[in-house]
């Protein structure tokens, strides 16, 4: 077993979005060194691969798939103005409350006045990624509301005090014997490095807590406007528990989760679990529309949805970008990534890691502030290939680049391709250089002058040839 | 904050966010890249004619009516011995317990004995007529799980639950529950073991099936839930190492009647 520890990050947004930049670069340099951590994740991420491509292999024709999910998004996203008001009337029909929060500041203000009118003691929260954009957990503790995370591996990330690190598999990085620790710390349990002992350990610490909750708080995987219903997606049963059993149910979703029918489940629901975790299907897919219907056993008194924009119309705004609200969450492209796979989840800093991370966050907060996530790519493309509704992942961090470039130019790069310009469409000049550069390799190299000196830290320069290849190939 | 405070607040968010919405949606998006053969769904016209209708003058996608058998998803078997194989088969892979067997009689018997075999003290059941029968062969307490008199603490002490289900689906390997037919929400997820009895000509072939079903059982009222349960509840948090009964069930005990 490896021996690695990962640096906590620090929690929630950086004091100033200006110094993501350089967070960046040190976390990645950090992580790139640390080939512990790497291996780790690397084979944590092993069975995935397997078990991904043995489900693929079940669907008679995947692509064909991802064409009719990409086609199912498409149609519902271009037509959010229409689908949405229809969701929320069908919503409300089936007897749910329905909440309008235009940033993450009113939708935090929405659940705290939530919170007050049901008198909540005790909140049960299942795995909410829209709860991490708005930062919902540290405002509940500050107005006093005890909150916890029944997903296990959330559960693990809030004892630790730290995000999530992938937005699938919130605790990936963490080794046993670290949960064994934080465990026997926080609950008093004696150490095993067994994950299903410690699994139990959770289970059995979470039960009361289902039972005692009068609130529980989800997000929600798609909105089916035909119907109304909201669909959540999970594994363990936490979600399903937590809106079984409190009196008070608020789900809290990004307005683009909008599907037209509840047959697009029929598509999405299998490519969701096959495209993120390597399943058939995600073990509990469950629709719900509304409170406790009369007649029904159990099933919480009220339900609330929370409809969070929080620049997600911005990104609408965008025709050529429009489809990365397509995104169901999965995690695929996070999973296939060289640049995740060696920096890690902490080092983007944001809610939401990985290529569809660094696509979606420069218009979520700043493309000013936020665009050196376009170049954390290698543009290899394997996030488009992954990706099961097909967002054109990979362009669209070149589209972020070259907006970036347009709003704010940098100067020393146009001044670098200016030059670039007037030396290679010049023969001679070209010719020249050439020369001088063969020549002076060796002495830069020695030198390393502060532009090359992060270049030359982990690379090396190439011997230099005698002579250039003109030269060589006028004489051959 | 006053309700009306709130709701004021919530009236004007909502037009607002509508209002970016319209604005956002005046330029269309270039159609998805779609890389599959001739035979791929293709964009149409849900009104049937050539001209674009939605609004903006966008054309209503949606997926041609041939395509709804979805021919590329994993099957789901055409007969009913087909389907009856691949729900089998889902199931095992799953981890699931599958028993088979050709009246109440005989599975009243099994659960008695999956009750002997595994010590269960108390057994939560709900009324239904597959489901009542059952409680002749369970040798310890029970409890009723009603609508009125429901006690979420007397179901936690439970050690498993019986209920019915709305419909199986054979491509996925999944039971349909609802609140309104399988005692409620809590009773298929709370409890250690999870039993269900079902009939074999609920089996349905496709997801897609089971959703359409729900719907016609329904006439556009739906329960206030649904739920595809796949499998025992399960966790891969811990190094991404498979681990059974995370919060919901451990085993998941599938009867299959007939």
């Amino acid at each position: 077993m490896s021996t690695h520890s990962i640096p906590t990050p620090a929690t929630g947004s950086p004091a100033s979005d200006r110094a993501a930049k350089k967070q960046f670069l040190h976390d990645a340099a950090e992580h790139v060194r640390d080939t512990g951590h790497r291996a780790f994740v690397r084979k944590a991420l092993g069975g995935y691969y397997t078990n991904r491509d043995a489900q693929k292999a079940r669907y008679r024709d995947w692509e064909q798939a991802r064409d009719a999910a990409s086609l199912a998004k498409w149609s519902a996203v271009n037509r959010l103005d229409e689908l949405l008001p229809r969701f929320v009337e069908k919503f409300e029909a089936n007897g749910g409350v329905v909440h309008w929060a235009r940033d993450a500041d009113e939708a935090r203000g929405i659940v705290l006045d939530l919170l007050r009118k049901a008198k909540a003691k005790a909140v049960i929260k299942s795995k909410c990624m829209t709860s991490e954009e708005i930062h919902l957990n540290a405002a509940m503790e500050q107005d006093g509301y005890g909150v916890v995370e029944s997903d296990l591996g959330e559960f693990i990330q809030q004892l630790r005090g730290e995000p999530p690190y992938h937005f699938v598999f919130p605790c990936m990085h963490v080794r046993r014997d670290e949960i064994s620790d934080l465990f026997g710390k926080h609950l008093g349990t004696p150490p095993t490095d067994s994950p299903e002992e410690l699994t139990m350990i959770a289970r059995r610490h979470m039960r009361r807590l289902y039972v005692d909750a009068d609130v529980g708080i989800t997000g929600a995987n798609f909105l089916v406007a035909e119907t109304g219903q909201i669909s959540i997606t999970e594994n363990e049963g936490n979600a399903r528990l937590t809106v079984a059993l409190p009196r008070v149910h608020i789900a809290i979703s990004g307005i683009e989760k909008v599907v037209e029918h509840l047959d697009d489940l029929a598509v999405l629901l299998p490519m969701l679990a096959t495209a993120g975790a390597g399943q058939p299907m995600t073990c509990y897919n469950t629709l719900y529309s509304g409170p406790r219907r009369d007649g029904e056993v159990d099933g919480p008194e009220e339900m609330h949805i929370v409809l969070l924009d929080n620049q997600r119309s911005a990104i609408l705004a965008d025709p050529e970008q429009r489809d990365s609200l397509h995104c169901i969450r999965c995690g695929a492209c996070l999973n296939v990534c060289p640049i995740f796979k060696n920096v890690g989840g902490f080092t983007y800093g944001t809610t939401y890691q990985g290529p569809i991370g660094s696509v979606i966050t420069p218009h979520l907060r700043g493309l000013a502030d936020w665009n050196h996530l376009s170049g954390a790519s290698s543009l290899c493309g394997a996030c488009t290939d992954a990706c099961p509704v097909r967002i054109d992942i990979h362009h669209h961090l070149l589209h972020n680049r070259r907006n970036a470039a347009r709003t704010a130019p940098n100067r020393w790069e146009k001044l670098g391709h200016k030059m670039f310009v007037t030396v290679a469409s010049r023969p001679w000049l070209f010719a020249t250089g050439g020369a001088m550069f063969r020549r002076t390799l060796g002495l830069l190299k020695a030198l390393r002058p502060p532009l090359m000196r992060d270049w030359l830290a982990t690379r090396d320069l190439p011997q230099a040839p005698a002579r250039s290849f003109r030269d060589q190939w006028s004489r051959r | 904050m006053t309700t009306t405070a709130a709701s004021r607040r919530d009236g004007s968010a909502r037009e607002t966010i509508l209002a970016r919405l319209r604005e956002a949606l005046r330029v269309p998006a270039p159609l998805p890249h779609l890389k599959s053969h001739a035979s791929a769904p293709q964009p149409a016209m849900t009104n049937g004619t050539n001209g674009p209708t939605g609004t903006h003058g966008l054309p209503q996608l949606t997926v041609l009516p041939e395509q709804a058998a979805r021919p590329w998803l994993p099957d789901g078997g055409d007969t009913p011995a087909e389907r009856l194989a691949i729900l089998v088969e889902n199931l095992g892979k799953l981890r699931a317990l599958v028993h088979r067997v050709p009246d109440l009689t005989a599975a009243a018997d099994l659960v008695g004995t999956l009750a002997r075999e595994r010590d269960w003290r108390q057994v939560a059941w709900h009324d239904h007529p597959l489901v009542t029968p059952l409680r002749a062969g369970i040798p310890c307490g029970t409890y009723e799980v009603r609508p009125g008199s429901f006690d979420k603490s007397a179901l936690e002490a439970c050690d498993a639950g019986i209920t019915a289900c709305e419909a199986l689906v054979a491509q996925t390997g999944s039971i349909l529950v609802s609140s309104a037919t399988c005692g409620g929400r809590a009773l298929s997820i709370l409890p250690h073991v999870h039993v269900v009895v079902a009939t074999c000509d609920q089996i349905l072939s496709t997801l897609g099936d089971a959703l359409h079903f729900a719907k016609s059982q329904n006439g556009g009222r739906m329960p206030s839930m649904l739920s595809f349960i796949t499998g025992p509840s399960r966790t891969g948090d811990i190094e991404r190492i498979l681990v059974l009964g995370a919060h919901g069930p451990k085993e998941l005990v599938v009867i299959l009647v007939g």
